[in-house]
């Protein structure tokens, strides 16, 4: 087939239209959502003392830290499935968990403590929520790559780290209701951990799936 | 150069209006920048420069398939360089890989290996041939005989809906096959 017939049957197919890919990205998150819900609820579930958690401050703090990190990575991540779109001036928006982490633990270090530090870093779900959090990350992170497959991504690798912490930080908000450790230094070290699992397994398949 | 673009850019609004012969012609003015980019690239590459149309090729489907991710504020020439650029490394970096295994491997039949990359010139007519029976017929009524969608829909004994599904599907089979072949 020479080029002009390329162009000619390209041409006759301009009428096809797809939804942007935000739109997808949406659907395919909405998708996948009852699956972690599913994980959370069979497994997990709400900690059984919520209604008095919910007057400590830093029980809160863990939403705001991990909703922090879930949305802008939502729009850092369709900012990168244009190709021609750039990092720079798009990454301060990643840290925004780390600055509301930091703001966390130092209103905690100024507090008369409850429990000595490596009690509360340790905590005592360490282990569940390096477990819990990349479980509940993987229906979500398979939805957030068929969603960002939609866009043109020209650091697919990227992209997929980006829809690891878009999966990571959705996750984390479910595991964060469940979890009775609320100290940042806890959030700090294990969400951070698991996150951090989630984004290489997020970077590692984009790089093959988010190539266009 | 600035108002070359900026009648790309306004095309391409047309286009995405759905206004096809607008798109047909912005494609049309599109290729010989893209040819000489690609010429460029490869040449760069010390590869024979008759390898660009292929490239050329790949990049207007993937200009095609992923036009929704063009945003109709944003000049459209930045957005057709990216995509470009992004095809001409992958299409390097495939061939700068077989080149090197043959010349590893066969460097005594190393002047047949470089007659058969010349030869692969078409590799969209070459995957053609793997599609289902019905998107080719599509496409071959389409694209090589030059029939309208609703031509080929009476030709082929298809609704105008199954036609205009078949030539999508073919064309985004075809990238998919180039990009992972």
């Amino acid at each position: 087939m020479d080029t002009d017939q390329l162009i000619r049957s390209l041409a006759a197919d301009n009428a096809h239209r797809v939804p942007r890919v935000g739109a997808m990205l949406t659907m395919a998150l909405l998708v996948a959502a009852p699956l972690s819900i599913l994980i959370f609820a069979t497994f997990l579930g709400v900690r059984p003392d919520v209604m008095t958690a919910m007057r400590n401050p830093f029980f809160d703090m863990k939403f705001a830290v991990t909703l922090s990190l879930a949305i802008p990575a939502i729009i850092v991540s369709l900012h990168l499935s244009r190709p021609e779109a750039l990092m720079r001036g798009w990454g301060w928006l990643l840290l925004l968990p780390v600055g509301l982490l930091a703001v966390a633990i130092g209103s905690e270090a100024m507090m008369a403590p409850a429990m000595p530090m490596t009690m509360r870093l340790m905590g005592k779900n360490s282990r569940v929520c390096l477990l819990a959090i990349p479980a509940m990350s993987l229906p979500l992170l398979a939805g957030a790559l068929f969603g960002l497959r939609h866009g043109a991504p020209s650091r697919p690798a990227l992209a997929g780290a980006l829809a690891g912490l878009v999966s990571a930080g959705l996750a984390a908000t479910l595991y964060a209701s469940h979890c009775t450790d609320d100290s940042p230094l806890f959030v700090a070290t294990w969400y951070t951990l698991a996150t951090a699992l989630v984004t290489a397994i997020g970077a590692a398949v984009g790089s093959k799936v988010l190539r266009y | 150069m600035r108002g070359r673009e900026d009648e790309w850019t306004g095309l391409m609004r047309s286009a995405m209006a759905g206004d096809d012969a607008a798109y047909h012609r912005l494609l049309k003015a599109v290729t010989p920048v893209l040819r000489a980019a690609a010429r460029r690239g490869l040449a760069r590459a010390g590869q024979p420069p008759d390898q660009a149309e292929d490239i050329v090729q790949e990049i207007l489907l993937a200009v095609h398939l992923k036009r929704h991710t063009w945003d109709s504020e944003a000049p459209f020439a930045p957005w057709l360089f990216a995509i470009a650029r992004n095809k001409l490394i992958d299409a390097l970096r495939r061939r700068g890989r077989r080149v090197f295994v043959n010349i590893d491997d066969f460097a005594e039949t190393l002047p047949g290996e470089a007659a058969q990359e010349t030869a692969s010139a078409g590799e969209v007519a070459a995957q053609l041939g793997t599609l289902p029976q019905r998107q080719r017929d599509v496409l071959q009524s389409i694209a090589v005989e030059s029939a309208s969608i609703k031509d080929t829909a009476s030709k082929l004994s298809m609704s105008e809906g199954a036609v205009r599904v078949a030539l999508h599907r073919g064309l985004a089979a075809l990238t998919a096959k180039l990009r992972d072949h």
